[in-house]
């Protein structure tokens, strides 16, 4: 079938295009940056088209009819007796879309990059562990493995690990990098274990083996209906493991303390990997487990997963939003927003909505890459600032990126109509709003779409809007330290970003819900009426009340007083008390530091005691009774045996004199014996084996 | 062709002895070559094992007569993993002749010590007479003690007594424990298929395997009989930590798995849980006390411990796939360690004179020494048991074992596998990823030779190679499940 062989034939160059790059690069010096530039670009390139002709083939084989097109090669990557451990390639609408959104947003961003790290001297090495981190998530989307889909999931941490680290003079980016994979792979332990669990139960870990894979219909329906400890379903412990990982890696609280410290990366770092795309890894692995996360034994009931999922998600959203109110850091800000997003996209995916969560995913990386890539472009253009008290008017000093940057704001905040922001999050309410098991999640995410519009208008007063307060703030006035313009490299990809910022949404509108249809089957057709039935309309209404109320409550606040890095934030000014709670990130850091974190170092150090003085000491205190016994026995020795032996003696002192002829002590000698002693044992053996 | 290995081994140490002292580059060819040998013995052996349906899986058999009247033979066969093991020994050797070519104290002598314990290493693992066994396992102790007491570095004597002393407290555990079996078995022969057919009483099998199994695992690093390999690994020079963490504590290993587990079902089985708890816990407290440390050695000493605790759980299973776990657990990581250890005491500590990890942390050492972080960064990758790399097939392996029979213990295992990952993290920002600025210049420091680049990267391209395809290794270990030692105990 032609389909076939697009999949064998081109699926596996998507990840392994980048893979070759890095390794090229990895090896070349690091004067070579034309090479470097050329070699990773070619990649990413290569892989776009790829991706673009792979999604282009499932639309059209998908042909608008019910059925979801699923490809899937596979193959024994080692087998051991009766276990065999298989990997395999999958090519499917879910993944076919974030393909072409990870290559795309990957590509832009790389040429961000070139410019932003120009003068970086380890200019090579970053765009290695770039290519590296590329192959890796894009290995990950194209798994129909959960051993495969884990093994690129460990790839991409450890890449994460590299690029926040990649400044590793700063004693805050190595520690933020520690802190990154620690969390993380706290996380992926349940994964591991989920893994072994559904591999013991199921005897596979492909997710589509022609009806006998993970997800299919004979494997749910054994997990689903085996029970566990507990009374729980196996399919609800080991989806819950499996989040277990997902919480890691999309930074669910509360594991979600690594994702704005891993801000101590370069920014197009944190555009590509903690912003746009790894984050994201886990909200695609439930969507991808989803028939797993969301099985049960009867109809008409709720799966527990997905109601842990739903709450995980709400709670997550609510709680960032709240953190990211006070922040000061510009990065830090729209890393707390990642992770509420990242909360909206796991309630989207526990009230049922994969195609939901799947769009906001997609949206959400196009404008967060876009906000991300604007504050490089604002600290850039700062002169390496990142707070935002000492910014302030830049719209006049950087036109184009003030003018992205608000296109970016809008959509995240959920401006209505224009930007894809507000249909991403339009869908996941609605779904949130008729959820069967319980409202309140839909009430969080009310909640957290208001201080979402609230906190993104407090940053953009603060850095785009009033005087620039740098000056102020150091005393010379020198009109070179004047913010600047970022160079068109940097600014053609921030227009392309926006452009999709707001072109996107028009392929998810309830008036045409084309991705829905393409994600889930069926066609999909153009029909405006749907724009206004009653119940789309009035939470259409609610929601930009809500995103008004929010941006109007943040200017009334904000533009009307004097900021600064003296003056105290206005909501501090109001509700001291809470500001410092927020501003302190709601002490989770601190809690984990005491309690966690103290408790392994005082196991370490307990346990090097035990070893240095209870197992030290036990050895010495046997070896001590050994020389005591032997000092005993000497003197019996003496005292009784050696009476009437000293007549003997003489003999022996002669003899032993002869002796310690060849006892000379020095090592040479010894050896020149064990080496005569060797040539017999040799002789011995060669003879033995003849004999 | 298997008795090729410990001969070669055997007469390059006695052509180096013979050699005048000052011809140094000399000594180290003939170590190479030797060593070379060796290998090309175990691969030959790798290449020409039949691994068709019908075959046997002990293979390459020379049973001769030796001590007739005590029924000692000379008895050596390999199967699959003997094989494995071989192999590893046969890289260790080569890798840790290129790592001590810089040792210009008596180099000649150095590497003879070196290749005699390579040569009784392969001896042991090709012996199926227990008499012959114990023999090849008692010329490896005494020249360990030499290297270290001669070569070594902090704290030298004591850590070589100490080291010396626990070998031989196992080593007579094993002793006593054979000559009881030889005993009551009653058939008058030390040949180890002949004992396997035996049943024994189970009041003898309730203390016989016990002290045997201990006195193997002690040079395994079972906890909390460990306590001379860290500081043994320490005081050693870098060849001689490369074979004690690479293939020594692997001996012990292997002679847990081959002799009392197979001879002592019963016994065995009665002691099963108290071995895998120590096993599992030596897991998690090795990782512990390897984050205490601040001598990189040390943390390197420790984690070996942890991961040889992977290899004792994986044998205590009971399960194939943990036992073939166990055994590519072994190797894979003598490779790793040896790697760790020839890092750290080749490329840094010959050139820097220190381990201290908060002194490495001033020296701004990946721009000094570029390959060496390289290097020393995939290695704590694989250390940490991540996909791509030989650790992680045989963790996920012992992992999957351990699920079938003792599942409670991968509660204990699995926190052990987060802080691997938090002292590998810090020993590797600390030494190599530090704050160097604010520092004056340190003075450059001698450029990595061409000995060390090449014994790294056969180290490297060894565990990746296994990591990303490792079924010629686990075939030929499931090969040798059909024998007569370990059906018995697969039943």
């Amino acid at each position: 079938m032609a389909d076939h062989f697009w999949i064998s034939h081109f699926l596996w160059l998507v990840p392994v295009v980048p893979l070759l790059a890095a390794g090229m690069l990895s090896v070349s010096g690091n004067s070579r940056r034309n090479r470097a530039v050329i070699l990773t670009l070619g990649a990413q390139i290569l892989s776009f088209i790829l991706a673009s002709l792979l999604f282009i083939t499932v639309i059209r084989a998908q042909g608008g009819t019910e059925e979801v097109v699923r490809l899937a090669v596979n193959f024994t990557w080692f087998e051991f007796g009766d276990t065999a451990l298989r990997l395999g390639l999958l090519l499917d609408p879910l993944n076919a879309a974030m393909l072409v959104m990870v290559t795309f947003i990957g590509l832009l961003i790389c040429i961000f990059s070139v410019g932003y790290m120009s003068r970086d001297p380890n200019f090579t090495r970053f765009f290695a562990f770039l290519s590296l981190f590329s192959a890796a998530m894009l290995g990950l989307l194209v798994s129909n493995s959960l051993l495969l889909l884990f093994i690129c999931w460990e790839l991409v941490g450890l890449a994460s690990y590299l690029l926040i680290g990649f400044w590793y003079q700063k004693p805050s980016a190595a520690a933020a990098a520690q802190k990154a994979f620690i969390t993380t792979r706290i996380g992926d332990l349940g994964f591991f274990l989920g893994m072994i669990w559904l591999y013991r139960e199921t005897g596979t870990l492909l997710f589509y083996d022609g009806g006998a894979g993970l997800l299919e219909q004979a494997a749910l329906h054994g997990l689903a209906t085996g029970t566990t400890i507990g009374g729980l379903a196996l399919s609800t412990a080991t989806a819950l493991l499996l989040f277990c990982g997902a919480m890691g890696k999309s930074g669910q609280f509360p594991l979600h303390v690594w994702l704005p410290d891993a801000m101590e990366g370069p920014t197009p770092v944190s555009a590509l990997i903690h912003a746009a795309t790894m984050v994201a890894a886990g909200v695609f692995l439930v969507a991808r487990a989803f028939p797993l996360f969301a099985a049960t034994a009867g109809p008409d009931t709720v799966a527990t997963a997905l109601i842990a999922v739903t709450w995980v998600g709400a709670f997550t959203a609510l709680f960032a939003a709240c953190i990211a109110v006070a922040q000061t850091d510009i990065k830090r800000i729209l890393a707390y927003s990642t992770v509420s997003q990242l909360g909206f996209m796991m309630i989207a995916l526990g009230v049922g909505g994969v195609a939901a969560a799947i769009f906001h995913l997609i949206a959400h990386a196009f404008f967060k890459a876009l906000l991300f890539l604007g504050a490089g472009s604002v600290i850039h253009g700062c002169h390496d600032e990142q707070d935002i008290r000492k910014m302030g008017g830049l719209r006049r000093f950087m036109p184009a990126t003030f003018a992205t940057y608000a296109i970016g704001m809008m959509a995240l905040a959920g401006f209505p109509f224009f930007f894809s922001g507000f249909w991403s999050k339009e869908e996941i309410l609605h779904l949130a709003q008729g959820w069967p098991a319980s409202p309140i999640p839909f009430y969080l995410a009310l909640a957290g779409t208001f201080l979402t519009a609230f906190y993104m208008t407090r940053q953009m007063v603060y850095v785009f809007f009033g005087n620039y307060r740098a000056d102020q703030a150091s005393s010379e006035k020198a009109s070179e330290s004047r913010p600047h313009e970022s160079p068109p490299i940097m600014t053609v990809p921030l227009t392309v970003l926006a452009a999709g910022a707001v072109l996107l949404g028009l392929v998810a509108t309830p008036a045409w819900p084309w991705f829905h249809h393409f994600i889930e089957g069926g066609a999909a057709t153009l029909e405006f009426g749907k724009l206004f039935t009653a119940g789309t309309l009035g939470l259409m209404l609610l929601s930009i009340v809500l995103v008004a109320a929010g941006v109007g409550a943040a200017w009334f606040l904000y533009a009307r007083t004097s900021l600064g890095t003296a003056e105290r934030d206005p909501l501090e000014r109001k509700r001291p008390g809470l500001y410092r709670a927020l501003a302190q990130r709601l002490y989770v850091d601190e809690f984990y530091d005491a309690t966690v974190i103290r408790f392994h170092h005082a196991a370490g150090r307990a346990a090097d005691a035990l070893d240095r003085f209870v197992w030290h000491g036990l050895v010495m205190a046997v070896s001590g009774f050994s020389v005591l016994l032997s000092r005993a026995s000497q003197a019996v020795d003496r005292r009784f045996f050696n009476r009437g032996f000293d007549t003997g003696c003489e003999t022996l002192r002669t003899s032993g004199g002869r002796v310690s002829r060849w006892h000379t002590g020095n090592i040479q000698t010894y050896l020149a014996y064990i080496g005569a002693g060797l040539v017999l044992l040799i002789v011995f053996f060669a003879w033995i084996q003849q004999a | 062709m298997i008795a090729w290995t410990f001969l070669s081994a055997f007469a390059g140490a006695a052509l180096l002895l013979m050699l005048p002292p000052e011809r140094k580059t000399l000594a180290r060819v003939v170590a190479l070559v030797a060593a070379a040998a060796g290998f090309a013995g175990a691969l030959g052996a790798f290449f020409l094992y039949d691994r068709g349906a019908n075959a046997e899986a002990f293979q390459f058999v020379i049973d001769r007569e030796w001590i007739p009247a005590l029924g000692i033979g000379f008895h050596l066969a390999a199967d699959g993993i003997s094989l494995v093991l071989l192999l590893l020994t046969g890289l260790i050797a080569i890798t840790g002749v290129l790592f001590s070519w810089n040792v210009d104290q008596s180099p000649k002598q150095f590497l003879a010590l070196f290749l005699i314990i390579i040569g009784g290493a392969y001896g042991v693992f090709l012996s199926f007479d227990l008499f012959l066994l114990l023999v090849f396992y008692e010329i490896v102790i005494l020249p360990k003690y030499l290297l270290i007491a001669g070569w070594g570095s902090t704290n030298r004597s004591y850590g070589a007594m100490k080291l010396t002393l626990y070998s031989i407290l196992g080593s007579a555990l094993v002793l006593a424990a054979i000559m009881g079996t030889y005993v009551v078995a009653g058939i008058g022969s030390f040949n180890l298929f002949d004992l396997a057919d035996v049943t024994y009483p189970p009041a003898f099998q309730a203390w016989a395997f016990p002290v045997m199994f201990l006195g193997f695992a002690v040079l395994a690093g079972l906890f909390p009989f460990h306590t001379w390999a860290p500081t043994g690994h320490v005081a050693a020079p870098t060849a001689a930590s490369m074979l004690l963490a690479g293939v020594v504590m692997k001996l012990g290993a292997y002679g847990a798995l081959r002799v009392p587990m197979p001879l002592f079902p019963e016994g065995f089985e009665q002691w099963r849980m108290v071995f895998a708890f120590l096993a599992a816990f030596g897991i998690l407290y090795g990782a512990l006390v390897a984050l205490a440390q601040r001598d990189l050695k040390f943390v390197i000493g420790y984690s070996s411990i942890s991961h040889m605790g992977f290899v004792l759980l994986g044998l205590v299973t009971l399960t194939a796939i943990g036992i073939g776990g166990a055994v590519l657990q072994m190797f894979s990581h003598g490779i790793i360690a040896a790697l760790l250890f020839g890092v750290v005491g080749r490329m840094i500590y010959d050139r820097t004179h220190t381990r201290e990890l908060a002194a490495l942390n001033k020296l701004g050492l990946s721009r000094a020494l570029p390959f060496a972080a390289v290097t020393f960064v995939i290695a704590s990758a694989a250390s940490m048991g991540l996909p791509g790399f030989s650790g992680f097939i045989a963790e996920i392996t012992i992992l999957l074992g351990t699920w079938d029979s003792v599942p409670v213990l991968l509660f204990v295992v699995c926190p052990g596998i987060i802080i691997t990952v938090a002292f590998t993290l810090k020993a590797l920002q600390l030494t190599f990823f530090g704050n160097e600025t604010g520092q004056k210049a340190a003075p450059p420091l001698p450029p990595i030779t061409w000995p060390e680049y090449t014994g790294a990267i056969i180290l490297l391209a060894t565990t990746v190679a296994v990591g990303l395809y490792p079924s010629p290794l686990l075939d030929l270990i499931l090969n040798s499940f059909d024998s007569i030692l370990m059906e018995s105990l697969l039943e």
